[in-house]
C-alpha cells in the first residue's frame, strides 16, 4: 500500500528539490587522494577524497558507471536505493550501474551504516556527486555538440539535442568513457526537482536477490584464500559481567595435542585456537582446557531492575516542558506504572566470521563489519600496524542489526592470521555470538500521563533507568589487555529518547528523566536495531491507552485529538485506515473461551522518521499463548526512494518486534549468560509470524529519512495494547511469555 | 589406508578428504566449496545448512559425512536438476519454481536463511503441491529467519505452488 502525499508549498519544494544541504564529514582525518585520479583504484589506502568527483563515479566505455559510496548492503537493500539516487541525478538505467563492496582502498567514508542512515545521510552526499558529474558531462557535451548545456537532455547515458528528434547524440562513454572527471564535487551542481524524477521514488526490485536465491552470493562465510587455517575463538562460555573480561590464569595446551595441526593462539588475554581443518579448530575450541578467573557475581536477569533502580546514577533531564508536577493535580485521570524490559541480542542469523591475511607489513581482512574506517582504526590497535597499510574488504553476513560480534571476529582473525604468518578464517560459533554479543540493554521504567477532563493530556513524566554502550570489541579488548570502557555520553551512547516518550503528542507539561546506570557488573551492551525504542514505546503508549480506557474514549480518538504534527496525524491516520480500525472504547474482555481476540494501535519512532502500527492478537488464557495475528504498520521517511524497499523493512520490522515483545530475554544467572542457542534464545518461528500489511506514507517533496528502524517501537506498544484488549489486564514486562500472561490473569498453568 | 570416502552431490561423486565423522556441511563448505549450504548454529536448530539426502531436507550439520556415503545429496545448487529430474523435464531450468517465486516476491532480506527456506519449501512442493497455509506454516516451522521475511516467504511457496501446479495440468 502506497498513500502519496504531494505538498506544493514553495517552502517544501525548496527543502526537496533545491536546498538540500550537503555535509562532508571529513572528522579531522587526512585526505586520500582522489581515486581514479592517475594511479589504480585501490592502489592506496583510503578513504579517497570525497570532494573528487572521480572517489564517487567511474564512467566506463560501454556507456555504464560504476557508482561508489560509503554504506554496506546489510540484507536491507541499500545497494539498490544507492544506485536509484545516483541513476536519477546521472539519467542512466538500473542496467547500467553497478557498484563495488565497501572497501577501505576504494570507497568513500561515510561514517557507519548504522541509525537507518544510507539513503537519509548518505544518499544527499551521493546525489550530489552525481549531480556534479552530470555537468561536468552536459558541459563536454555542449562542446561536442556545439550547443548550450541547457538545451542538452539525457536518456540512458545518451546526450542529446532537447526538441531535436533523431538529431545529433553522444553518449557518456564518448564524453569519458575510462577516463577521471577531474572535477571537484561543489555542492553547487543543479539537483533534480521531485516532479522529474523517473527512478527515485519507483519499485525497482533489489539487484542482490537474484543471486541470493540462486545460491550464488559470495557472503563472508564462503571466502577462501589460499593456505587458509581455520581459527576459533576460545571464550568461557556465556559473557560475565562487564568490566571483569574473561583472564586465562592457565591453558593447557597439551589438552587439543591429539587434534591434527591445531595450536593454541594466545595474545594479550585472548585466546583462540587454529587448525588446518575447520571441524579440528571446532573440535580444538571444545576442548582446550582453560581455568578462567573467577568474576564477581552479576545480579541475574531476573534481579537486574531492581539492582539498576538502586544504582548510583548519573541523571539528566532530557525534556522538561511546563511543570508535571502540578498539572497532575488538574487530572480527571491519571495513568502509571512500573515496566521492566529485558536484554536482548542481535542474534544474527550467520553467526560472525572474517577471514584475514596479516603479513609483516600489510594486512587484509575481509570483515562484516558496518564500519570499516572505524575496523581499519582499532586492527591498527590490535596488529600494531599503522592503518595505511591495512585494507579492510566488507563481505555482506547476515543481518546484523547493530554491534553484534562483527568487531570480535575481524579482530580475531587478525590476531591469529598475525600470530601463524598464514591467512586465517574464523567463524563465532553459536553460543561466542549469543554469549559474547553487546546486547541491547535492560531498561526499568517508571511513567505517569494525566488526562483533563476534556481528553486532553495535561502531564506526563517517564524516568528510565538503563546502562550505557561500549564501543570496542571484547576480543580487542582481551588482545591488547585493555579494560573495556563505557560509552556513557555524547554519540554512542544510549539514553532515554525523547522522541519515543510523548513527543508526539502536544503535552503542556512533560518531563523526561534518563537516569545512566554505570554499566560495570552489567552486561556488554551496544546499538540494537531502534535501541531501546522497543522499550520507550511499549511503556509510553501502554500509558497512553489506559488513560485512552479511563477516559471511555477510543485510542485513536485520543491520539487524534492530542496531536498537532501532521505527519504523526498522516501515519496513525493510515495505519488506522489499513486496519479499517472502528472506534473502541471498551476492552474485549467481556469475551468467554480460551482464545480472546484483541486489537491495538501505537506510535513510534527511532528519531527521525514517523510510526504507527495497529495489531490484531490472540491471547490463550488457559495456556498464556499470545499469537499475533496480524499487524498493520505505517511508516512516513520522507522521500522513500523506493517504497517497495521500505515496504520490505516495514515487514521485517513488525515480525522482528513481535518477535522481541513475544519471545526473547537475554538470560544469565550469577556466572554469565546462559541464554546460548536458539533454544534458550527463542525468537519468533515460522508458524508463528503474523500477516503483516505495510503502508508507505511517501512524502515526495520530503527529504529522506531513515526507514530501518522507525517502526518497531508502534508495533511493540500495538501488540501490548492488543493484548489488554483481549484479556484485561496490562502487561508491564515483556517479553510477553505464557508465564507472564498467566501470572498477570491470576493463573497457573493448566 | 581404509577406502577413500565419496560422497555423491548434486549427482556428482566426490572423493571426501575429512574424517568420517566430519559433518557433511564442512565438507560441501570447503572440499566442495559450495555456496548453497551455511553454518548457522551447528545444532540443528535453525535450518542454514539443510541439503536435500534422497529427497528428504536434513541438517548437514549434524549429520556425519561417513554417513552419507552412496546417498543423493542435493544442495541448492543442484535443485534445479534435482526438480527437472523429478518432472521429467528434458532440460534443467536456471532456477527451482521456488527460487523464481523468492526472487518475484522479493523476498528476502540478508538471503542467509534462504538455503534452508528453498531447501524445505522444495521438499513440502515435491510431497504436496498445494500445501494450504498451516501445513505450510507447519512443514517450514523448523527453519528460523532473523530478518522477519516469513509472511514473504509464505507468498511465495503459494506462488510457486501455483505455477508447478499449473504447470502439472
Amino acid at each position: 500500500m502506497n498513500m502519496i502525499f504531494k505538498s506544493s508549498s514553495r517552502r517544501d519544494v525548496l527543502k526537496g528539490g533545491g536546498a538540500l544541504i550537503i555535509g562532508f564529514s571529513m572528522g579531522g582525518a587526512a585526505l586520500g587522494a582522489p581515486a581514479g585520479s592517475g594511479t589504480t583504484r585501490g592502489a592506496a589506502a583510503g578513504p579517497p577524497d570525497p570532494r573528487a568527483v572521480d572517489s564517487w563515479i567511474a564512467i566506463h566505455s560501454d556507456n555504464t558507471a560504476t557508482i561508489y559510496y560509503g554504506k554496506c548492503e546489510l540484507g536491507q537493500g541499500n545497494t539498490t536505493g544507492m544506485l536509484q539516487i545516483a541513476g536519477e541525478e546521472l539519467d542512466l538505467a538500473m542496467s547500467q550501474l553497478r557498484t563495488v563492496r565497501l572497501d577501505t582502498n576504494v570507497t568513500p567514508d561515510q561514517g557507519a551504516t548504522s541509525s537507518s542512515s544510507s539513503i537519509e545521510r548518505g544518499g544527499p552526499q551521493l546525489r550530489a556527486a552525481a549531480a556534479q558529474a552530470r555537468q561536468v558531462l552536459l558541459g563536454r557535451a555542449a562542446k561536442k555538440l556545439g550547443v548550450q548545456p541547457g538545451s542538452l537532455v539525457v536518456s540512458n547515458g545518451v546526450v542529446s539535442i532537447d526538441g531535436e528528434t533523431g538529431g545529433r547524440s553522444v553518449k557518456y562513454s564518448d564524453l569519458l568513457g575510462e577516463k577521471p572527471f577531474k572535477a571537484k564535487v561543489t555542492g553547487t551542481a543543479p539537483l533534480k526537482p521531485p516532479s522529474q524524477f523517473k527512478l527515485v521514488g519507483t519499485r525497482v526490485p533489489r539487484v542482490d536477490i537474484p543471486d541470493k536465491a540462486a545460491g550464488r552470493y559470495e557472503y563472508l562465510q564462503y571466502v577462501r584464500l589460499p593456505g587458509m587455517m581455520h581459527g576459533r575463538v576460545v571464550l568461557p562460555r556465556g559473557q560475565r559481567g562487564f568490566g571483569a573480561g574473561a583472564k586465562p590464569l592457565a591453558v593447557d595446551d597439551a589438552s587439543i595435542k591429539n587434534i591434527p595441526g591445531a595450536r593454541v593462539v594466545r595474545k594479550g588475554d585472548f585466546v583462540g585456537v587454529v587448525a588446518p581443518q575447520e571441524w579440528d579448530a571446532i573440535r580444538a575450541a571444545r576442548q582446550l582446557k582453560v581455568t578462567w578467573e573467577k568474576t564477581p557475581p552479576l545480579p541475574g536477569n531476573a534481579n537486574v531492575h531492581d539492582k539498576m533502580r538502586q544504582a548510583k546514577t548519573v541523571d539528566t533531564v532530557i525534556a522538561n516542558f511546563g511543570d508535571a508536577e502540578s498539572a497532575f493535580a488538574k487530572a480527571a485521570h491519571i495513568a502509571g506504572a512500573t515496566y521492566r524490559c529485558p536484554y536482548q541480542s542481535h542474534a544474527p542469523f550467520a553467526p560472525n566470521c572474517a577471514v584475514a591475511d596479516v603479513g609483516p607489513d600489510h594486512a587484509v581482512i575481509y570483515s562484516p563489519t558496518q564500519r570499516v574506517y572505524e575496523s581499519r582504526d582499532f586492527l591498527s590497535r590490535a596488529l600494531g600496524m599503522p592503518k595505511e597499510k591495512i585494507r579492510v574488504l566488507y563481505r555482506e553476513s547476515s543481518g546484523t542489526f547493530g554491534r553484534s560480534c562483527y568487531e570480535d571476529a575481524t579482530q580475531a582473525a587478525a590476531v591469529m592470521s598475525q600470530a601463524v604468518g598464514k591467512p586465517v578464517r574464523v567463524q563465532f560459533m553459536r553460543w561466542d555470538e549469543l554469549g559474547w554479543d553487546n546486547y541491547g540493554p535492560a531498561h526499568l521504567a517508571e511513567v505517569r500521563a494525566g488526562i483533563d477532563a476534556d481528553g486532553r493530556i495535561i502531564a506526563y513524566e517517564y524516568d528510565g533507568w538503563q546502562h550505557g554502550w561500549t564501543i570496542t570489541a571484547t576480543v580487542l579488548d582481551l588482545a591488547t589487555a585493555t579494560p573495556p570502557k563505557e560509552r556513557a555520553s555524547g554519540s554512542s551512547s544510549i539514553s532515554v529518547n525523547k522522541m519515543s516518550t510523548g513527543s508526539m503528542y502536544s503535552i503542556p507539561n512533560r518531563r523526561v528523566v534518563s537516569h545512566a546506570v554505570p554499566m560495570e557488573g552489567y552486561l556488554r551492551g551496544a546499538a540494537l536495531r531502534s535501541p531501546l525504542d522497543l522499550s520507550f514505546n511499549f511503556v509510553s503508549e501502554q500509558t497512553i491507552d489506559e488513560l485512552a480506557r479511563a477516559a471511555n474514549m477510543d485510542p485513536v480518538e485520543l491520539r487524534r485529538k492530542n496531536i498537532k504534527d501532521k505527519r504523526w496525524l498522516g501515519v496513525l491516520e493510515a495505519a488506522a485506515k489499513a486496519a479499517d480500525w472502528m472506534p473502541r472504547a471498551t476492552s474485549a474482555a467481556s469475551a468467554t473461551g480460551d482464545v480472546r481476540t484483541g486489537r491495538g494501535i501505537a506510535l513510534g519512532t527511532h528519531h527521525v522518521s514517523y510510526g504507527a502500527a495497529v495489531a490484531d492478537v490472540e491471547v490463550n488464557v488457559r495456556t498464556g499463548n499470545i499469537v499475533a495475528k496480524r499487524v498493520f504498520a505505517a511508516m512516513d521517511c520522507g522521500l522513500a526512494v523506493n517504497p517497495a524497499l521500505v515496504e520490505n523493512q516495514i515487514m521485517g520490522q513488525a515480525t522482528q518486534s513481535v518477535s522481541r515483545v513475544l519471545k526473547e530475554e537475554v538470560t544469565f544467572n550469577e556466572q554469565g549468560v546462559t541464554s546460548l542457542d536458539w533454544a534458550s534464545y527463542p525468537v519468533l518461528r515460522f508458524a508463528e509470524h503474523p500477516d503483516v500489511v505495510p503502508v508507505v506514507v511517501q512524502r515526495l517533496e520530503e527529504p529522506s529519512t531513515g526507514a530501518g528502524e522507525e517502526v518497531m517501537g508502534a508495533v511493540a506498544g500495538a501488540v501490548a495494547n492488543a493484548v489488554f484488549d483481549a484479556i484485561g489486564v496490562r502487561l508491564r514486562d515483556y517479553p510477553m511469555t505464557p508465564e507472564r500472561v498467566l501470572a498477570a490473569l491470576g493463573r497457573t498453568k493448566t | 589406508m581404509a577406502d577413500q570416502l565419496e560422497i555423491r552431490v548434486n549427482g556428482k561423486s566426490w572423493p571426501v578428504a575429512a574424517s568420517t565423522d566430519t559433518p557433511l556441511l564442512y565438507v560441501l563448505l570447503n572440499e566442495l566449496q559450495l555456496h548453497g549450504p551455511r553454518f548457522g548454529c551447528g545444532l540443528a536448530q535453525c535450518g542454514s545448512c539443510s541439503v536435500l539426502i534422497d529427497g528428504v531436507e536434513m541438517r548437514s550439520c549434524v549429520t556425519a559425512v561417513g554417513d552419507v556415503a552412496d546417498r543423493e545429496i542435493t544442495t541448492l545448487e543442484g535443485l534445479p536438476a534435482h526438480y527437472a529430474k523429478q518432472k521429467g523435464l528434458k532440460e534443467n531450468p536456471p532456477l527451482h519454481p521456488l527460487q523464481e517465486a523468492m526472487i518475484d516476491e522479493q523476498a528476502l532480506h540478508c538471503g542467509y536463511c534462504y538455503n534452508g527456506m528453498i531447501i524445505k519449501g522444495a521438499e513440502l512442493l515435491a510431497r504436496n503441491v498445494t500445501p494450504t497455509d498451516a501445513q505450510i506454516r507447519d512443514h517450514m516451522d523448523g527453519h528460523l529467519c532473523r530478518c522477519g521475511t516469513y509472511a514473504r516467504i509464505m507468498k511465495a511457496i503459494k506462488v510457486a505452488s501455483a505455477a508447478m501446479a499449473g504447470g502439472a495440468q
